[in-house]
């Protein structure tokens, strides 16, 4: 039982830490100091600052041009980001279809996509989600038919793709085979964003930023060799993003980050002759929520120990997703509540209210889809009731 | 950063898996909230002969020189299983405020308890005090020869049935004061002491007690005044030693009640098809794998010196266990439907122990003020 790090891992933090301040360029900095929304332009400029440094891909391996970290190091390096405040970088091409082509992708198509992800260079959406297909992912329309020419032809309507209106590439799930059972008719396609029949829509997220789009296909016509997998084998796909590493998931850099912004705010709030922080039933609510975010990083601990010792994600990492975005609602929830009168705020564009309480109100809204994403909460328990408990279905 | 079981820790939880089994099981249980002293003294033997009673304890005084993980591990097994044996009160929490006394001392009080032969009390909770240790009106004033200790002690955790009761009196200062709090080993024959039996909501029993007692200065653990550190560091291995226990019932909770969704039959179908139970569940798993991730946390954390660290460990792990330990289970009886609210049902009886476990040694308002309270909160 040893829950230390050890010194070369506490060096690497110290390490990150200091590259992150020295590296850092000051616009960014300057909206990380008061957790600003980050714009496209400036995620991909921080994307391509720590491309340069070998670091933007912590899960890659060496092979692929990743910097070939133990998950310990990894663990640090993304933890010291978020600490930092610096911006999250877009998941899709880095963390979602980058280690799938690696799985499943061709060799030919390795060489041609992950240098580009990893560079920055060419930007990825995610073509999962239908207006009738959410939760029940499998039940998905958008159709890839064979034209006999060596190319299957789209049609069909994608919804909730992230960011689309910057995107180069998305990866699709797309149905083969309409015939079959519905997950045995699913596969797996990668389509440039610019083929013509492409239609992007985006649309605001009820934090007022535009992360959402709708994504029209009308005869898309995309080469065979875009299919990723065999043909009719793209749910194995999609199960598999799922199985991907999760001792990044629960966002507890984050969490700890906004935890520490509340505590800024209530310390600047005065009531009467003292802050809010010194007022107890305050305070006493922030050390609820500080504990169980202790909590939760103690099992992201014990995830991480699992994966450095190369076991396999065991129960306790089922819950990181469900915890980790729970808390982190909770987290906004209580910045609000700090904030009275202040939490009516919307974009501060009369400079009303501090800078440091001005980007809440709109992430207070945005985080209610951390519940709902990567697979809903209750998707989640549904999982967890059927292969941990083992509980029965009707 | 490693969780992973030594080997003898491995061999310490199967040892006391297959002894609860065989020799305590519920049922035991049932049968020991109706006996006076509510536990065996031939099974608190077998435990000093297995080497339980000392495993976290010098073996200058018998004991096996493990840590304090390796107790915790042996408590989620009782924890189970419901098991009477005074084990946190007398051989860590009792136990652990006697290693703040001199080696002589030691080998008087402690190693007969490590041996099984004979079981420790602490007396420190007063009325009025909530769970601050500070908060002792319980005085020993010094007389020619020692001191005349007069007080009262409540709800002292195996208090009614110790041979010997370690009890914290002012030699000076005022209450709430950090200095001029002192410890006394007290013979529980001792005149002037005088003992109430109280029944305990889950089967055990307690004491109250009322001294009015002459003391030896050989009886003082420790300089005169300056035990407050000891003893608060002894609640802190009751509480760590409460979460680890905690655990185990709540795990024992949960597979119980797994186990019912899977048998019981409603509407013609096994009820754990129903996505509301299920969800119900999944949560009382969630919350019960938080807690075992603290318990760790606080298992690992209670033996080192920085006190601060410890108190932060400690007070996050009873906190959660506080909140996660009431949510399973108040579930676990929900999720049983109405046989959960008959005593003949051992799901009350695990709900009634959760209850004891997160109010002992600090409930969770008190360590939520005390996480607050810690240098650490204010960091930002």
């Amino acid at each position: 039982m040893e829950m230390s790090f050890t010194p070369e891992q506490l060096a690497f933090r110290e390490e990150v830490k200091s590259w992150i301040a020295d590296n850092m360029p000051s616009h960014i900095r300057e909206k990380a100091a008061v957790d600003a929304y980050f714009g496209h332009a400036d995620v991909m400029e921080w994307h391509k600052v720590l491309a340069k440094k070998g670091w933007v891909a912590p899960n890659w391996s060496q092979a692929h041009g990743g910097p070939g970290l133990d998950a310990a190091s990894r663990f640090i390096l993304t933890e010291e980001l978020e600490l930092a405040g610096t911006p999250f970088l877009s998941p899709f091409g880095l963390v979602m279809v980058g280690p799938l082509l690696m799985q499943f992708g061709s060799d030919a198509q390795k060489q041609r996509y992950l240098p580009t992800i990893l560079s920055g260079e060419e930007v990825w959406c995610q073509g999962y989600s239908e207006p009738n297909s959410g939760s029940d992912l499998a039940s998905l329309k958008l159709s890839a038919e064979d034209d006999g020419q060596g190319n299957f032809i789209l049609n069909g309507q994608k919804t909730w793709t992230t960011y689309a209106q910057y995107a180069d590439w998305i990866f699709l799930l797309a149905r083969t085979d309409a015939h079959v059972k519905k997950q045995a008719g699913i596969s797996f396609f990668l389509c440039h964003m610019k083929s013509p029949g492409v239609t992007v829509r985006p649309t605001l997220t009820t934090g007022g930023t535009p992360a959402f789009c709708d994504t029209f296909f009308e005869n898309v016509v995309v080469p065979k060799e875009n299919l990723v997998g065999p043909l009719n084998g793209g749910w194995t796909l999609a199960k598999a993003l799922l199985g991907h590493e999760r001792t990044l998931i629960a966002a507890v850099g984050a969490s700890t980050r906004a935890i520490g912004r509340i505590k800024r705010i209530a310390a600047g709030t005065k009531v009467g002759s003292q802050s809010l922080l010194e007022d107890p039933a305050f305070r006493g609510k922030i050390a609820r929520l500080e504990v169980k975010l202790e909590a939760l990083r103690m099992a992201n601990y014990r995830t991480l120990a699992g994966a450095q010792g190369g076991h396999a994600p065991g129960p306790e990492s089922s819950i990181l997703k469900i915890r980790g975005s729970e808390i982190n609602q909770q987290c906004f929830e209580l910045a609000m509540e700090v904030m009275g009168h202040d939490s009516l705020e919307w974009f501060n564009e009369a400079g009303t209210v501090p800078a440091l309480e001005q980007w809440v109100p709109s992430a207070f809204n945005y985080t209610r889809a951390t519940t709902i994403y990567g697979g809903s909460n209750e998707i989640q328990r549904n999982i967890i009731a059927k292969l941990i408990l083992g509980l029965p279905s009707l | 950063m490693d969780f992973q079981l030594s080997a003898d820790q491995k061999m310490i939880v199967d040892t006391a898996a297959s002894f609860v089994k065989r020799e305590l099981p519920v049922e035991r249980m049932r049968h020991m909230r109706e006996d006076a002293t509510g536990w065996s003294r031939d099974v608190w033997k077998q435990m000093g002969d297995l080497g339980w009673l000392g495993i976290m304890h010098p073996e200058d005084v018998g004991g096996f020189g493990g840590s304090f993980c390796d107790a915790a591990l042996i408590l989620e097994r009782f924890g189970a299983n419901l098991v009477s044996e005074p084990f946190t009160a007398s051989a860590i929490v009792a136990a652990m405020a006697v290693r703040s006394g001199s080696p002589e001392q030691q080998e008087r009080w402690l190693a007969p308890m490590v041996a099984g032969d004979t079981s420790l009390a602490l007396a420190w909770a007063e009325r009025g005090g909530r769970f601050d240790a500070n908060s002792c009106a319980t005085r020993a004033e010094k007389t020619g020869t020692g001191y005349r200790l007069r007080g009262e002690k409540i709800w002292v955790l195996n208090g009614h049935a110790a041979d010997h009761l370690v009890v914290s009196a002012r030699t000076a200062g005022a209450d709430h004061e950090a200095e001029g709090v002192s410890l006394f080993v007290l013979d529980a024959s001792a005149p002037g002491l005088v003992r109430k039996t109280v029944k305990t909501m889950d089967g055990q029993k307690a004491a109250m007690v009322t001294f009015d007692c002459t003391v030896g200065e050989e009886q003082r653990l420790g300089a005169e005044g300056a035990a407050l550190p000891a003893l608060e560091r002894a609640l802190d291995y009751g509480a760590a030693a409460a979460v680890a226990e905690g655990h185990g019932v709540m795990k024992a909770s949960l597979d119980m009640t797994v186990e019912y969704l899977k048998t019981r039959e409603q509407f013609g179908v096994k009820i754990g098809v129903f996505q509301a139970l299920q969800h119900k569940a999944v949560d009382m798993f969630i919350e019960t794998e938080l807690t075992r991730s603290v318990m760790l946390l606080a298992a690992i954390k209670a033996d080192v010196d920085d006190v601060a660290e410890r108190q932060r460990a400690v007070s996050v792990a009873k906190a959660q266990f506080a909140m996660s330990g009431r949510f399973v289970s108040q579930q676990s009886i929900q999720l049983h439907g109405g046989v959960g609210v008959t005593d003949e049902h051992d799901i009350g009886l695990y709900f009634k122990r959760m209850h004891v476990l997160t109010t002992l040694w600090g409930d969770e308002e008190f360590h939520l003020a005390r996480f607050a309270r810690l240098p650490a909160f204010g960091a930002r």
